[in-house]
């Protein structure tokens, strides 16, 4: 025992260090904290230590237990149930739940072992990939938020997956992809076999009769995958034309529409080459492109997904008796009474009726520092409430709050944004025109040399063969490796045409709070005793004011402090008792008032207030006088970051809602040149769409809160960062996942290189194309060659697109 | 060789039966879900039944033992 105590001991559950303070000697089970303890006792009441075989079998990386003792008592609102959960016959009901935290087989293994853990569940069946388990319980035996809070204590906080509508009609669009594919794969296949016959026969010598009953099955396969899972590419073409915007599909519809008739006319004719073999892997290859492409694209949009849903999502609403209960965010109306505990975000737009705090809405205004509210403001929905419990009176709420109006900018944004024409549809427009005149032209020739046949014959033969495969499988193969790289180094991208506009220098704005700045309010400067201001940071411990709870976070002290005998004067200081040492802390006013400041205290002051910093003065009569400065720090990478974007071209500015001076300040800090502030989230939209219209550059807006939203949607690239409103996450077409701006220079590393990865692939596919055209225009090619380049030619393509990249460090 | 009459219609009969196959399988959602199955796979002990018969013989074997 006593060897044990002085090697690290290891968590029972899951499997970390425990901490020194918490190892129980006597104890046969260890635990590193009270969640690991309490899921390890469910566990193995429930007779669920499998769960640690399957566990150990997986090998994970390890990971705490966290629960949010939430009481889900929103999901048992009528309302609620009425839109997310299905009523099954046989009294049961079904919903689905988004889980944090499932990460491996063995949270697999537990959650659907949940019927074993409550009563009442009948099936849980969990999805790996979107972080969801479908849940079948009877609502008679088990209310929704017992079942929530049961995967809440396993260290699976839940919540509910809404929009279930949306998501029904994708995933039948899913599976109609998969359903082309698989038809496509299975005709191509076929028509393959009967095509080896063929051309075998042709070399060998085959009867008529069969030769003909051969081809005749061959058109009725062929023809078969034309118009069924080829049917999307005369769909998209015939969509392009209306709406007059060069499209790959175009050349790809006219290859197959040409081949098809031909082929059909020669099969009927009983004379010259049929081509469905060739047409039906040309098929089969296109969609299995397209759809790795859109199962890449649909992972991230998953993702993106569950970060929406993890916004809060119900309001604790107050009685009439003064009793409070958490409603869905859906059930609060004008006029009802909600109250906003410390650290929760207010639910709609009101006016504050009892309570005094400090809010923070950087997200919506853009303004660092945290506002002072009382009874009788306004305050808008969306905003972080710091400090101290308030209730509010509902004055708006839905789309007539003022993110709900922000939010109608954004889609209104969306739907008048042009979209971009991608490079492979920019080629694809001369490619059709090199290739209808070029088939024009062997066909003149060959009428005028052998006849009207052979020039159809040949011409036909031009276009299939030049049909441009290895550019439209290349391309979606490259998107998405590049897609699944990027999200490896945290980086989601929903479209794949934002990687090709992050690929060369543009222009890009960025916002300050929350993108540059960790919207977080701490210690950025000090001129402070260690020692004191760990004292300080102990008398802090005891105020909820944000500026404080800096002071608190930011102080560090080996041994922990007890301040006592707390006394605070509000809107100036407060003072405490630290090992018989009183300590004084506030505002530089509050302070002389104890004890006139000195001329070095009074410089730093006035330059931190230059820099726009909060100073905060801290007094004690042994260790005498330190100053801290209080603002937003700029996130460690930044600087890094846009030194490194702006050595590769890009032109950056700064673009921010807070006041002018702070901007400046932040902007000269990082080495941007260009920077505004004060601007409202209509200015910063019409500022991006001007930029738009102004240069031909591409322009990517960088931003986080429900400010940045509109603006993101206007420009042609919005990239939204770690921790932002979920009005930037929907108008983004990328996601950082990771704290800080530093994947900006990966992304846009990671999009050149996948551009030059493409450019390759089109030079590979142009050569083939161009021998293949040369054979054809001299009437050399026939269909057994035909049908040996294009698959060569694909898979050539194919192999470059994996292409290793390396990530900037 | 006029076998063959016979063989090709049946085997694209065959083909087609896997197609309509495959297309009620994707319809019925069993492919929406492709990475959760293969974790699944290393579950070998699926019933609770077992999970706890286990339970009782480890507990059997530690009061033995005291």
């Amino acid at each position: 025992m006593s060897n044990e105590s002085v090697q690290p001991v290891e968590c029972n559950h899951c499997k970390l260090a425990v901490p020194v303070g918490l190892i129980e000697p006597d104890a046969e089970f260890q635990f590193c904290c009270n969640g690991c303890k309490s899921v390890w006792n469910i566990l193995h009441g429930a007779g669920l230590d499998g769960y640690y075989t399957v566990r150990d079998a997986v090998n994970p990386d390890a990971q705490r237990v966290t629960s949010t003792d939430g009481s889900y008592e929103e999901l048992d609102d009528p309302s609620f149930q009425a839109s997310c959960v299905d009523n099954l016959p046989g009294g049961y009901a079904q919903t689905e739940l988004l889980l944090e935290g499932m990460h491996c087989a063995a949270c697999v293994w537990l959650i659907e072992r949940l019927p074993t853990v409550i009563d009442g569940v009948v099936e849980s069946r969990a999805n790996i990939r979107r972080r969801t388990t479908i849940v079948r319980y009877q609502p008679d035996k088990v209310k929704l938020s017992d079942v929530a809070r049961a995967l809440d204590r396993l260290g699976y906080a839940a919540h509910p997956a809404r929009g279930a509508a949306a998501r029904e009609a994708r995933v039948k669009e899913d599976r109609k992809f998969l359903i082309r594919v698989g038809v496509a794969g299975a005709i191509a296949g076929n028509v393959m076999l009967l095509a080896i016959a063929l051309h075998g026969g042709a070399l060998e010598g085959m009867a008529e009769t069969w030769k003909n009953t051969f081809r005749w099955y061959s058109m009725g396969l062929g023809v078969l995958s034309l118009v069924w899972p080829g049917r999307v590419f005369f769909i998209g073409a015939i969509a392009a034309l209306r709406i007059r915007v060069a499209h790959l599909d175009i050349p790809i519809a006219l290859a197959l529409a040409v081949g098809g008739l031909w082929g059909s006319y020669n099969t009927i004719m009983g004379t010259g080459e049929i081509y469905f073999d060739s047409l039906s892997i040309l098929v089969f290859f296109l969609l299995v492109g397209r759809w790795i492409q859109h199962r890449q694209q649909r992972n991230a949009s998953d993702h993106v997904e569950l970060m929406l849903t993890l916004t809060p999502t119900s309001a604790l609403k107050v009685n009439d008796d003064g009793s409070t209960n958490r409603v869905p965010i859906e059930a609060v109306e004008e006029g009802m009474v909600v109250e906003v505990e410390a650290g929760g975000s207010i639910p709609a737009d009101g006016i504050i009726e009892t309570g005094e705090t400090n809010l923070d809405t950087s997200f919506i205004s853009g303004e660092s520092r945290p506002i002072l509210a009382k009874i009788g403001d306004e305050v808008v929905a969306g905003a972080t409430n710091l400090r101290s419990p308030i209730r509010i009176r509902v004055t708006a709420v839905g789309d007539s709050t003022r993110v709900g109006k922000l939010m109608h900018l954004v889609a209104s944004a969306s739907a008048d944004k042009a979209p971009i024409v991608q490079f492979v549809d920019r080629i694809a427009a001369r490619f059709v025109l090199i290739v209808i005149a070029l088939a024009a032209i062997t066909m003149v020739y060959w009428t005028m040399r052998s006849g009207f046949v052979m020039g159809i014959e040949f011409a036909t033969a031009l276009l299939i063969v030049t049909c441009p495969c290895a550019l439209g499988l290349a391309t979606p193969m490259a998107m998405s490796i590049a897609m699944g790289r990027a999200a490896k180094a945290g980086i989601l991208i929903k479209s794949a045409s934002a990687i090709e506009s992050m690929s060369k220098p543009g222009l890009m704005i960025l916002d300050k709070t929350g993108t540059i700045t960790q919207s977080k309010t701490s210690i950025v400067q000090s001129a402070c005793n260690v020692e004191l201001l760990a004292m300080a940071g102990a008398v802090e411990a005891h105020s909820n004011h944000p500026i404080a709870r800096a002071i608190a976070n930011g102080a560090q002290s080996e041994t922990p402090l007890v301040a006592t005998e707390i006394n605070q004067t509000v809107g100036a200081g407060i003072s405490g008792v630290v090992n018989n040492q009183t300590i004084s802390i506030g505002s530089p006013a509050f302070i002389n008032s104890i004890m006139p400041l000195d001329s070095k205290v009074q410089s730093s002051i006035d330059s931190m207030l230059n820099q726009s910093l909060t100073p905060v003065v801290i007094y004690s009569d042994t260790l005498g006088m330190g100053i801290v400065g209080i603002g937003d720090p700029i996130r460690d990478d930044a600087a890094h970051a846009i030194d490194s974007l702006q050595r590769l071209h890009w032109e950056l500015s700064l673009c921010s809602g807070d006041h002018p001076k702070i901007v400046a300040e932040v902007a000269k800090e990082v080495g941007i040149d260009n920077a505004t502030g004060s601007v409202s989230p209509e200015a910063k939209a019409d500022h991006v769409r001007a930029l738009r219209s102004e240069h031909d550059l591409w322009v990517v807006m960088v931003g986080d809160g429900v400010n940045d939203a509109a603006a993101l949607a206007c420009a042609d690239v919005g990239i939204a960062v770690h921790g932002g409103a979920e009005a930037s996450l929907e108008a983004a077409d990328i996601y950082l996942t990771t704290q800080g701006v530093g994947p900006l220079v990966s992304l846009v590393s990671l999009s050149a290189h996948t551009m030059r990865t493409i450019h390759m692939s089109l030079v590979f596919s142009v050569c083939y194309n161009a021998i293949a055209a040369v054979l054809a225009m001299t009437g050399t090619i026939n269909a057994l060659i035909a049908a040996i380049i294009m698959p060569i030619s694909s898979l050539t393509v194919v192999a470059m697109s994996t292409r290793k990249w390396k990530e900037p460090r | 060789m006029s076998v063959l009459f016979i063989m090709i219609p049946a085997a694209l009969i065959l083909a087609g039966i896997g197609i309509v196959a495959f297309v009620l399988a994707a319809k019925s959602g069993q492919f929406d879900d492709l990475d959760t199955p293969a974790f699944r796979a290393v579950f070998d002990d699926d019933d609770t039944m077992h999970t706890q018969t286990k339970n009782e013989n480890t507990e059997q074997d530690s009061s033995s033992d005291a």
